[in-house]
């Protein structure tokens, strides 16, 4: 049935900053491409936005507006297919190295309208985004606990708040949108908790890098939280969250118990990984201690015709994550023949060599506190799906001489349950690598960042999985 | 007891769903997970081992914190699941949506 099926030139997967960027890149460039992105409407979580509202025009959003016009136009020229509301769960190459991928499609919920369940593409731009990096702290099973991208996207997706009185916590810049998000929306948010002092992230960029925007929207966040009166604690960490049912207050390092009803905690982002590693990509450790996809100067990756760009290549933000996507449509182009302008390559990669020192400047000054598991309790749950508590990977490690989180998965379970590891999977290479006294490393992020699957399938998705299979061979 | 923002815009009328039974309404373009918080419903789901309650985490679809029984389907993340006009949402038991715990 699949044989005469399109083949596309490119498949970008992901409608965020890097992936409509490259999308709308290749397909100007020539190139017949196929956008394959998991929400409703273009944007990402960065440009998160629904029918009803409209993405800020802060945040780069008029890159956004623009991008946006530009991904229609090419729609309506015919040279661009886009779907959104489609998740691919499966890539795999029939000939390695060689010939078309295959991806298949599934829709984010069981009765979601899928245009296409298979597209084929002779190569790919990952650009699959990131989501809060969390690091696990007593009582934050508690329903009303959420991932500040996820409190986040209920402000900016849904014009909806799970609570009345919010503190935000974790580190990192992505907490003041939240915190200032929240309190827009009549929250009352008693206090940004920041772990790291925070102070002067300017002076860790060198002289050749300047961020004249990033400095413009720190102040105006800093006006925001003054003007709703919100306090920004900096070396502040919630160490307890505290209730029963549902979270009634948080217990900070110094004591102080504050109440509230909605508590959103981030500890930076972390690269989606499943369809990189899926296809065989080479993974590094990044300066912020996340794993993320090794590309080259052309955001090439480790396989033939595979490239990233964005979050998936180290997280960095919109402009940067932009900039990448362009430099990988200019890439694919010049590797189809097309013509393809020096000076823009230059330019782009100017853009990303700022972009990235930019980054790591942030990623200097709200690094992931060391010793973070000393808060951890012998109950404090670490994998939320499968239950699996600090004390059981302790005794993993211990009484059964677990030494590495490949190990510990399998004697403890932390990383098995529905999510796959996606939450804890940091936490646990942390904690593993903590409990045998070494730092962590990317060898012990890899085995909990693998699936077998990138989305959740149904049994007859895989049963036709089989029979194509026969058909292909 | 709603609070679901400060902006009430005169849109599409509201859609009506239930959860367990009581009446909970939702916006155009709002998920289920959205429409419960809400109306202040944080948990809709009871874990395996402990027994907890669980509801939206991560928000975005990375979690699966938030299942839930969507019109008799099991297993389906609330955060993603569009509300419509007369869903039955129910709270998701302790197989996880494994077996076919929806009616």
């Amino acid at each position: 049935m699949g044989t005469d099926l399109p083949t596309y030139d490119v498949a970008v997967v992901g409608a965020g900053p890097a992936g409509l960027a490259a999308a709308v890149g290749a397909a100007e460039a020539g190139l017949d491409v196929v956008l394959i992105d998991a929400g409703r409407l273009p944007g990402g979580q960065y440009w998160r936005h629904d029918e009803h509202s409209r993405p800020p025009r802060h945040q780069h959003g008029r890159l956004f507006t623009r991008l946006r016009a530009r991904l229609r136009h090419q729609r309506h020229l015919g040279r661009l297919h886009y779907l959104p509301g489609h998740q691919v769960w499966l890539i795999d190459r029939p000939r390695p190295d060689s010939g078309p991928f295959t991806l298949r499609l599934n829709g984010p919920y069981e009765t979601a309208p899928v245009e296409r369940d298979l597209v084929r593409a002779g190569a790919l731009v990952l650009c699959c985004g990131a989501y809060d990096r969390q690091l696990p702290v007593p009582g934050w099973e508690l329903p009303g606990v959420m991932a500040a991208g996820g409190v986040q996207a209920l402000l900016k997706g849904h014009r909806a708040v799970a609570g009345r009185r919010a503190v935000v916590a974790g580190t990192g810049p992505f907490l003041l949108p939240v915190a200032t998000g929240l309190a827009q929306a009549g929250v009352r948010v008693l206090a940004v908790c920041e772990a790291n002092p925070a102070h002067g992230w300017l002076r860790h960029l060198d002289g050749a890098v300047r961020a004249p925007a990033k400095s413009a929207e720190a102040v105006r966040y800093a006006a925001l939280l003054a003007r709703h009166r919100i306090p920004y604690r900096t070396r502040t960490t919630v160490t307890e969250i505290l209730g029963e049912d549902r979270v009634r207050a948080v217990r900070l390092d110094g004591g102080e118990v504050l109440e509230a009803d909605l508590v959103a905690l981030g500890w930076g982002f972390t690269p989606a990984l499943e369809l990189p590693l899926m296809v065989g990509a080479a993974t590094r450790r990044d300066l912020d201690g996340s794993l993320v996809v090794a590309v080259d100067a052309r955001q090439r990756t480790t396989v033939p015709d595979v490239l990233a760009a964005g979050e998936t290549a180290g997280v960095g933000g919109a402009a940067l994550a932009v900039a990448e996507g362009r430099l990988a449509a200019l890439s694919l182009a010049a590797a189809h023949g097309l013509p393809v302008d020096p000076r823009a390559v230059r330019r782009l990669r100017t853009a990303i060599r700022h972009g990235r020192a930019f980054a790591a400047a942030l990623h200097r000054t709200y690094p992931v506190p060391d010793g973070w598991t000393e808060r951890l309790t012998e109950r404090t749950v670490v994998c939320r799906c499968e239950e699996v508590t600090y004390g059981e990977l302790c005794r993993a490690r211990t009484e059964l001489g677990a030494e590495d989180p490949r190990t510990m998965k399998l004697l403890a379970r932390p990383g098995m349950g529905w999510c796959q590891g996606r939450i804890c999977g940091f936490a646990v290479a942390a904690v593993t690598a903590s409990l045998t006294g070494r730092p962590a490393t990317a060898e012990d992020l890899r085995p909990l960042s693998a699936r077998p699957f990138a989305a959740p399938v149904t049994l007859g998705e895989l049963a036709e999985l089989g029979d194509d299979a026969d058909e292909e061979s | 007891m709603s609070h679901a923002g400060s902006e009430e815009r005169t849109g599409p009328s509201p859609y009506r769903l239930t959860f367990d039974g009581t009446t909970v309404t939702a916006r155009p373009g709002q998920s289920v997970g959205a429409a419960l918080v809400a109306a202040g419903i944080v948990a809709w789901r009871t874990t395996r081992r402990a027994g907890g309650p669980r509801g939206l985490f991560c928000g975005i679809g990375v979690c699966f914190d938030c299942l839930i029984t969507v019109d008799g389907r099991p297993g389906q993340r609330a955060c993603l699941v569009p509300a419509r006009d007369g869903m039955r949402l129910s709270t998701e038991g302790d197989r996880e949506g494994e077996g076919g715990d929806g009616d």
